[in-house]
């Protein structure tokens, strides 16, 4: 059994750790591009983000003004319980959202759409979401926090199969060169690629590839992982870099995340992580154990399995 | 700027007169020290809109006007604690600041992405006001050192603290590029030109999408604001 307030608590710490201290991937790479950027505006841009970090870090301040929108991704092994259950859970997510918003602070981005209400805490109608997944075995609960900005860099078109690989790539370039236009998506970032789906299913496999997966991490299939890289190069070499200066850091990394569409369609999603790329994650165990890291580690081959059963139960059904 | 790769620094005060202003170049590093307020829709909404009385004496309280909403929680009352402070984009806020310009008086706006060349030419430009934007995005943290204290909050209860209008002592606070100077050229504008002229070769070969959509540019030039 998981204890509740263990649950409370670490949400609490995941909440601070992702609005103050940049995951160490998405640094190294920001580093790197800053080493390879050229052009003195830019060059600055990412040199001051640089310091930003470190100003976050050692005074234990937000990292970007704006606290983005809190989300939790949550994932369970399937022998775990949780003590008082999902609705315990989610009520202890709620309550660890609204005293980290407080204690950090973080700014109370969260309003009613029409009436403006602000709760002063970043709890509301459907927020923060919570979304869940499974893996076949274990005992622990897996917490991560995403805070995500809520305005710019996200687009998505439904495209086809006629549209091919070309087409992919101009929609994508179309959403670089679009929000990269005054550096609206805080670029360079991660961007994330939800191909198929459905409308919505596109959108959230989009956003998933690009807030939950770390720089460097390739699709497993070895052709998407390739587009994966051609799609970074053909967006650093778009022209532009940060804050849209002339320049060259523009794309981080890109990931792609697919699911089956429907047979006429290729559904296409394009989502910008941005400067800060938010995210925390810890691994709570039934034994009281937290170990946090910042790797969400979402993406397993359980997540993206192909057929009724996963590799393990399908090699069984086989061998029959 | 200079080309050879250094950026030219100015610090500011927050009410500078037009010879303060006249030397700044597009593309300046600026830090600012002395006095500034946070004012976005809720604010020009409530007093452009709505005709409420500003709340301070403006510009003489400050003449620096901040598209923020501060990372911000109250510790007790009237105590506030302002930890990261980042620019909001802007150009949603060009409905209401040739009002805002003649009520406040501002010289200095302060925000993420600038404004519309439009924008500077009829409300800038005749105000001798420059936009200076925030460098990131997302310098949070580095903001957040420069805020020394939180003056005044207005409209807290009102607004929320997200779009409150809160008065900031200010002290080395930034830094900032200059976007738009006093005869209105901008930085953005003049990178989005040398880019735009790249474009044609960055999409060969791909072709337009087989479903079209209601509005569809194919000009790369255009802009989003």
């Amino acid at each position: 059994m998981i204890d509740i307030k263990t649950i409370h608590s670490t949400a609490i710490t995941l909440m601070e750790k992702a609005a103050i201290d940049i995951p160490d991937d998405y640094l190294q790479a920001i580093r790197k591009t800053t080493e390879r950027e050229k052009n003195e505006l830019p060059r600055f841009v990412l040199k001051v983000m640089l310091d930003n970090y470190d100003a976050a870090t050692e005074d234990r301040r937000a990292m970007c003004g704006d606290t983005g929108i809190p989300r939790w991704y949550v994932k369970m092994g399937n022998e775990a319980r949780v003590q008082g259950g999902p609705i315990a859970l989610e009520e202890a997510l709620r309550q660890a959202t609204a005293d980290a918003t407080d204690s950090i602070p973080l700014r109370p981005n969260r309003v009613h759409p029409l009436w403006r209400t602000d709760h002063n805490n970043n709890i509301g109608i459907q927020s923060p979401e919570i979304e869940y997944a499974y893996e076949p075995e274990g005992e622990w609960i897996d917490l991560i926090t995403v805070h995500k900005g809520g305005l710019f860099g996200t687009d998505y078109r439904m495209l086809f199969p006629s549209d091919g690989i070309q087409g992919i790539k101009r929609f994508y370039l179309d959403s670089l060169v679009a929000f990269g236009k005054r550096g609206l998506s805080c670029q360079p970032a991660i961007i994330g690629i939800g191909l198929g789906g459905s409308k919505d299913a596109c959108m959230v496999h989009g956003k998933r590839a690009a807030c939950l997966r770390t720089v460097g991490d390739r699709n497993p299939d070895p052709k998407i992982a390739e587009l994966e890289q051609e799609l970074t190069e053909a967006g650093n070499s778009i022209g532009m870099g940060a804050m849209g200066f002339v320049g060259s850091s523009m794309v981080i990394d890109t990931h792609i995340e697919v699911g089956y569409c429907h047979t006429g369609g290729m559904q296409m999603s394009v989502h910008a992580f941005c400067l800060s790329s938010r995210r925390a994650c810890a691994r709570i165990f039934a034994d009281g154990r937290v170990e946090y890291r910042t790797d969400p580690r979402w993406f397993t081959p359980y997540m993206r399995r192909e057929t009724i059963g996963w590799p393990k139960t399908e090699s069984l059904t086989q061998s029959g | 700027m200079a080309e050879d790769g250094i950026l030219n620094t100015v610090r500011l005060g927050t009410n500078p007169d037009r010879a303060d202003l006249e030397p700044l170049k597009i593309g300046d590093v600026v830090y600012l020290s002395g006095v500034i307020y946070t004012g976005r829709e809720g604010v020009y909404m409530r007093v452009v809109e709505d005709g409420a009385a500003l709340p301070l004496d403006l510009p003489a309280v400050s003449a620096v006007n901040f598209h923020c909403s501060p990372a911000a929680a109250e510790r007790a009352a009237g105590e506030y604690d302002v930890s990261a402070v980042t620019a909001t984009a802007s150009f949603r806020f060009s409905k209401w600041l040739g009002d805002w310009f003649d009520v406040s008086g501002a010289k200095l706006i302060i925000g993420k992405g600038g404004m519309s060349p439009e924008d500077y030419k009829q409300h800038f430009v005749p105000n001798d006001a420059v936009y200076l934007t925030t460098v990131g995005y997302g310098t949070g943290a580095l903001l957040g050192r420069g805020v020394k204290r939180v003056k005044e909050v207005h409209w807290l209860e009102e607004l929320g603290i997200a779009q409150a209008m809160w008065v900031l002592e200010v002290e080395a606070f930034g830094p900032f590029l200059v976007e738009s100077d006093l005869q209105g050229n901008s930085l953005f504008e003049r990178e989005n030109e040398r880019i735009a002229a790249r474009l044609p070769e960055v999409y060969a070969g791909t072709k337009p999408a087989v479903l079209k959509r209601f509005g569809e540019t194919d000009d790369r030039g255009d802009e989003l604001i």
